[in-house]
């Protein structure tokens, strides 16, 4: 059941809070409390100096970019030294010999050309298993090329829009859900990979490896509509990318964990967030437990993580929560 | 601004940058539909429409190639960009690498296994183009480096290094009647010389193209004429899948 909320979420439903049954014993109790004591002004003043220092902690984001701007360069530097470890692109590779696939390339390849060979069925596999360990969508956050830019340009357009320069015009989410059906019917219908043609994941990382060309004009176009008209618009309402890691990453044993008992509310948390939809539950009365896993749609970027005054939002391994549990409780 | 008016537009950018981003990609088959001389395809490719929907677009192909002959397509390709081509007259694929190495990257089979060995391969088919800029034609010998010093090209001489290729500029010829394209040929029985007349005086000769020709454009690259006289017509691919 949670699950498929999580996957409806992703594919553009808008979260509702939960009915009163879905709330645990716990939750329920968390919630009443907070609803009875008032926070005293003493209280709210350590509240904003707690998200003040939080504001400035970017542990996450700083440890993801090493590791986006690494594996892009591993894919260079194994080229341009004739190191052989990372062979390829984003689109395709081989990893020490290993075949790796995007999920999404070869979704595409294997819709438009309707014959599908071992190499990819390996290369997909491979890929499919690491991406659902790795939690799905942090293939977005922790490797896209087009993210790091767009991450970029966002911080531009909030710059702007806080000076009322421009604003955000959002879009429908559902739109990318339909977009992920258009492009694989197209792909299917018209036996080409039509989406690889504006893919800036893909045009990124064969211009860093081969050089640029032309086609870096999709990004640039992209980018400007990001920062001057809507904020993250390929990633949030188009990349269809984000649909087929999303789906794999659905229950990943890896993910982003949100804790009540702590909170505060505030919504720092959503206002950094990629998807902020995810985090519905973080809003006051909204957690229907007392641990709630983050949904499909998260990317595992770490902001959240990073912006959390107060550690209610924490990266988790299912199981390994389990066996450390104790060691929770008694902090 | 009312809600259900923000609603209403919010529904109509959607649609709006929907529709553009389907219109974004479709423009990728104009250059498909329109290209009339088809791009030379690495070694193994399928036929063009099916190599294109083949294709994943990774690029593995360019970084085996011993000579660098592969080049991926740009915007201007369409639905073709970030597949592989071979410019021959820049450089051409020369089978420096004996077992097909291009092949044996491709992850996806749009570089189809079939082809064994290099004279199984079907890129194309050479022609003479221009036949009266052909030196052997006019019983001329040729002198120098066959495309000049500056020339970029690389070829794999087997007389020089059997597993290094050098710079064609490296090497210049000596030939009392040029038959470059006969002597770089990798495939034996491709391409001959053969008498222009009956007159056993006549120094004059013709290359002729044979069946065995798979179309790597070696040919291509190494004729000294400018332009080429001889030229490789891609698009047999597939016929040997």
């Amino acid at each position: 059941m949670n699950l498929l909320k999580s996957l409806a979420i992703m594919l553009g439903r808008e979260p509702t809070k939960p009915a009163e049954s879905e709330f645990t014993e716990g939750a329920r109790a968390c919630h009443d409390c907070k609803r009875a004591n008032k926070r005293s002004s003493e209280e709210r003043a350590e509240i904003v100096h707690q998200m003040h220092e939080a504001h400035n902690v970017h542990t996450w984001r700083n440890r993801r970019w090493v590791a986006l701007v690494l594996v892009n360069l591993l894919f260079v530097l194994s080229y341009r030294f004739d190191v052989q470890l990372v062979e390829g692109a984003l689109t395709a590779s081989r990893v020490i010999g290993f075949h790796m696939a995007d999920l999404n390339s070869a979704l595409q390849v294997m819709l438009a050309f309707k014959t599908i060979l071992i190499n990819l069925v390996i290369g997909t596999s491979t890929v499919l298993a690491m991406w659902w360990l790795l939690g799905g969508r942090t293939f977005c956050s922790w490797v896209c090329p087009y993210h790091l830019l767009a991450e970029w340009a966002e911080a531009l357009h909030l710059k702007l829009a806080a000076r009322r320069i421009i604003s955000d015009h959002p879009l429908d989410r559902r739109l990318r859900s339909v977009l992920w059906l258009a492009f694989a019917g197209l792909s299917f219908a018209s036996g080409y990979t039509v989406f690889e043609f504006i893919s800036p994941t893909g045009i990124l990382s064969r211009a860093l490896t081969y050089g640029p060309g032309l086609s870096l004009g999709v990004v640039a176009v992209l980018l400007a509509i990001e920062t001057f008209y809507s904020r993250r618009m390929w990633c949030r309402y188009i990349c269809p990318i984000g649909i087929t890691y999303g789906v794999v990453g659905a229950v990943s044993p890896l993910r982003v964990v949100f804790r009540p008992e702590g909170c505060h509310h505030e919504g720092a948390c959503r206002k950094v967030c990629l998807v902020p939809h995810v985090l519905d539950c973080t809003k006051k009365g909204y957690a229907p437990d007392l641990k709630v896993p983050i949904g499909a749609d998260c990317t595992r970027c770490g902001l959240c993580v990073d912006t959390c005054p107060t550690g209610s939002l924490r990266f988790e391994i299912k199981g390994l929560d389990k066996l450390l549990s104790l060691d929770e409780r008694s902090r | 601004m009312s809600r259900s008016v923000e609603a209403r537009r919010k529904f109509l950018r959607s649609v709006l940058f929907g529709g553009a981003t389907i219109g974004a990609a479709m423009a990728g088959w104009l250059p498909v539909a329109r290209a009339h001389t088809p791009r030379l395809r690495p070694p193994g490719a399928l036929a063009e429409s099916q190599f294109l929907a083949a294709c994943i677009k990774c690029g593995q192909c360019v970084q085996v190639c011993p000579v660098k002959a592969i080049d991926l397509g740009d915007i201007d390709s369409g639905f073709g960009m970030g597949v592989p081509h071979i410019t021959a007259r820049t450089q051409a694929c020369d089978f420096s690498c004996d077992a097909l190495q291009c092949i044996l990257a491709c992850p996806t089979g749009a570089l189809s296994h079939h082809p064994n060995k290099k004279e199984e391969v079907a890129m194309g088919v050479a022609r003479l183009d221009k036949p009266d800029s052909c030196l052997a034609r006019q019983g001329k010998g040729f002198h120098g480096a066959a495309r000049g010093t500056n020339f970029k090209g690389i070829h794999r001489y087997a007389e020089i290094d059997r597993w290094k290729p050098v710079a064609i500029a490296s090497h210049p010829y000596d030939l009392p009647l040029c038959d470059l394209c006969v002597r770089e040929c990798p495939i034996k029985d491709a391409i001959a010389l053969e008498p222009l007349t009956a007159d056993p005086a006549d120094p004059r000769r013709t290359p002729v193209v044979k069946d065995a020709c798979v179309g790597c454009g070696m040919c291509e690259m190494i004729c000294p004429a400018d332009p080429t006289a001889i030229v490789v017509d891609a698009g047999r691919n597939g016929s040997a899948a």
